[in-house]
């Protein structure tokens, strides 16, 4: 299992755009992918979960990978959320 | 509180006489929006899973129809909700969880779809991020999308034969819903002459009052009810006076459609010999018996957006084909106009894209130029089905040239497809235009010119060209076939349109009222297209006029100024030359 505590930089936050591609990159692999705020623990491979978490600019999530290719899941999708979704 | 003592004691409501007739029959209460999703429970799971499977299908495919259409109007922020909404159909941890929950809890599944969907939306909701509330609100849009489609599917199920529907008002997909149910009449609480309920109910014979306030809630399930779509009255649980009145109308009006259908294989000819071709006006394609029944000179309007009104979704080149081919076959040897889909923008964009006057938005021709594989599937499909030569093609809302220029383009471009594929086609397939802007009708010497015939759409131009809606009842009153403005314009189309021997019909309401036949005639019109039941009427009123006095009333209504100079006279001229055809019809 990898646990990574990331922080939003982009302006406009998780908004649906970034959601609805984490939740297709999540779906590429086979393992489990979670994101943890504010006491949700939400399943990063479900669209209507990911949408439901309000995440600003500054604030933070715990993303957790659990399963056999749990390394380069993270890989990707961590370095999605350091990119700022590409956004400004 | 008087109002509603009185309605008790008399048990009639009035409202709007929208289709004529007569049904004596019990009530339907049609109350999709208000309905409550049911906690009680179910019996077979495996078919309450298939059903979900089909709605969430069904919503799938609306959505990605709309928003192939629509994607470039959007705005990349709504495009992205909307795929989004589409990725929610797929969601494999939600849609899992609901199928677990079916399966354990034996609930219907509208009932968990809404109960589980809200969970996230309650989430939204409660949170302190404007966006969020915003949020919530589209995957509100998407639960109630399955939810509605979930629902279809019972409705249809639970519908019973001969009912008369009594609802609050009725989209185009319901009164399709309803026609394949043997429905006796319909009675609704909104909507005007020209709503959509109200043409696919006349073209259906089937009888229909609107625009009675609060019908929905007086009339209760199971009520018996008569419904006269003659003076727009609905009775509710007759008492035996009333029963036996209606009883001897109806026998009364069988004996005078027995009188009209003695003139059916009679031509529509003026005592002096003028031919006029009565054509018809197709909506759904259950109509075509009537259509062959009533020996309709051809079909001049086909309104093909009804195949999209009927599966919320556009049939492809394929399908079309094989439905304008039928069409075709069973017209032939007379002709058949279709129409390109008429939609509008408020039909295919999302709820926060409403446009504010979706009448003077994008829709008709506007929409097609827009989406050009929509529009060349179309073509390619009435190309096609064109091979006997009995097919016409025409479009709506024609503003100006270039929409022409650019369209006729367009069906070149198709026809060189086809060519090239071998595919047999018309090589001179008619070209027509609707005559429903004013700016058309302004420049219809020019577009005359461009095009093999035109076709007057007189619901739309007379909203467009008197600045009213029709379907706005405060101001109902001013929307008038018989303004001078109305009147002169028409004059100015059908003159013009001779002149440049370019044929003229007229498609729109207008053709299909009684008093206004005359007058048509008049002004020069060599055809006309109704609804179906309407042809009968309409004949018998043509063989009773003379084409030479109908020219002379034609010329005094264009110089009169005023509705009601126009009005009187056409009156006038029904009393002196039309009475005895028919005293007894009216």
């Amino acid at each position: 299992m990898i646990e990574h505590k990331i922080k939003i930089i982009n302006n406009a936050g998780l908004h649906t755009r970034p959601a609805a591609t984490i939740v297709k990159l999540a779906s590429k692999y086979k393992c489990e992918f979670f994101l943890d705020k504010d006491g949700l623990h939400i399943n990063g491979k479900s669209i209507i979960g990911v949408m439901t978490l309000a995440a600003e600019k500054g604030s933070e999530i715990l993303l957790i990978f659990d399963g056999e290719d749990e390394e380069e899941a993270a890989k990707e999708i961590v370095d999605y959320f350091n990119r700022g979704f590409d956004e400004p | 509180m008087s109002h509603k003592l009185k309605i008790e004691s008399e048990n009639v409501l009035k409202g709007i006489a929208a289709a004529p007739g007569i049904s004596i029959s019990q009530a339907f209460i049609y109350t999709k929006e208000k309905e409550e999703v049911s906690s009680e429970l179910i019996t077979n799971v495996e078919e309450a899973l298939d059903n979900l499977k089909t709605a969430l299908e069904q919503s799938k495919k609306e959505l990605r129809k709309i928003f192939s259409l629509a994607v470039d109007k959007l705005g990349e922020k709504r495009a992205a909700i909307f795929e989004a909404q589409i990725m929610i159909l797929d969601d494999p941890i939600l849609i899992s969880s609901i199928q677990n929950r079916i399966i354990k809890e034996k609930h219907a599944p509208e009932y968990i779809v809404n109960d589980e969907i809200s969970k996230y939306t309650d989430l939204m909701s409660a949170s302190h991020e404007p966006y969020m509330k915003e949020r919530s609100h589209d995957i509100e849009d998407i639960k109630n999308r399955i939810i509605r489609n979930l629902k279809k599917k019972k409705w249809k199920s639970r519908i019973t034969s001969d009912v008369i529907v009594v609802t609050s008002t009725i989209s185009p997909s319901d009164t399709v819903l309803f026609s394949r149910v043997n429905v006796k009449g319909y009675v609704t609480d909104f909507g005007g002459l020209t709503s959509h309920a109200a043409i696919v109910a006349r073209s259906l014979n089937i009888p229909a009052v609107v625009g009675l306030h609060g019908a929905s809630t007086h009339i209760k399930a199971d009520d018996h009810l008569i419904v006269d779509g003659f003076k727009g009255e609905v009775i509710i649980n007759p008492d035996e006076k009333q029963l036996q009145e209606y009883q001897k109308k109806i026998q009364r009006l069988s004996k005078q459609d027995f009188e009209l259908e003695k003139l059916r294989e009679l031509p529509a000819t003026t005592l002096d010999k003028k031919e006029i071709h009565i054509l018809a006006n197709l909506d759904l394609i259950d109509e075509m018996d009537f259509i062959v029944h009533n020996r309709a000179k051809g079909i001049g309007l086909v309104r093909t957006e009804q195949l999209f009104e009927e599966n919320e979704a556009f049939p492809d080149e394929e399908q079309q084909y094989q439905i304008y081919k039928t069409i075709a076959e069973r017209i032939y040897p007379e002709s058949v106009i279709i129409r390109t889909f008429d939609i509008g923008g408020d039909k295919v964009l999302p709820v926060d894209l409403k446009e504010p006057n979706p009448f003077l938005g994008w829709r008709g021709i506007r929409l097609l130029l827009d989406n050009p594989k929509l529009f060349k599937d179309q073509v390619r499909a009435i190309l096609r089905a064109s091979a006997n030569k009995n097919v016409k093609v025409m479009l709506p809302m024609i503003a100006s040239m270039f929409e022409i220029l650019k369209s006729k383009e367009m069906i070149n471009e198709c026809k060189e497809e086809l060519r090239k594929e071998g595919k047999i086609f018309d090589r001179h397939l008619n070209i027509g235009i609707m005559i429903e802007i004013p700016s058309a009708a302004v420049l219809i010497k020019d577009f005359a010119e461009e095009v093999d015939f035109v076709s007057i759409g007189t619901n739309d131009l007379i909203q467009y060209l008197l600045a009213v809606d029709r379907g706005n009842e405060i101001v109902s009153n001013i929307y008038q076939e018989f303004h001078p403005a109305v009147v002169r314009t028409l004059h100015h189309i059908i003159s013009e349109g001779k002149k440049a021997k370019t044929m003229v019909n007229m498609c729109g309401e207008m053709a299909a009222d009684p008093f206004a036949v005359p007058l048509l005639i008049g002004l020069g019109l060599d055809s006309i297209s109704v609804s179906a039941s309407a042809i009968p009427l309409i004949k018998k009123i043509i063989r009773g006029l003379n084409y030479k006095e109908t020219q002379e009333l034609a010329r005094e209504c264009v110089e009169f100024k005023t509705e009601k100079e126009i009005k009187n006279r056409i009156h006038k001229f029904f009393n002196e030359k039309l009475r005895d055809q028919i005293k007894n019809l009216y």
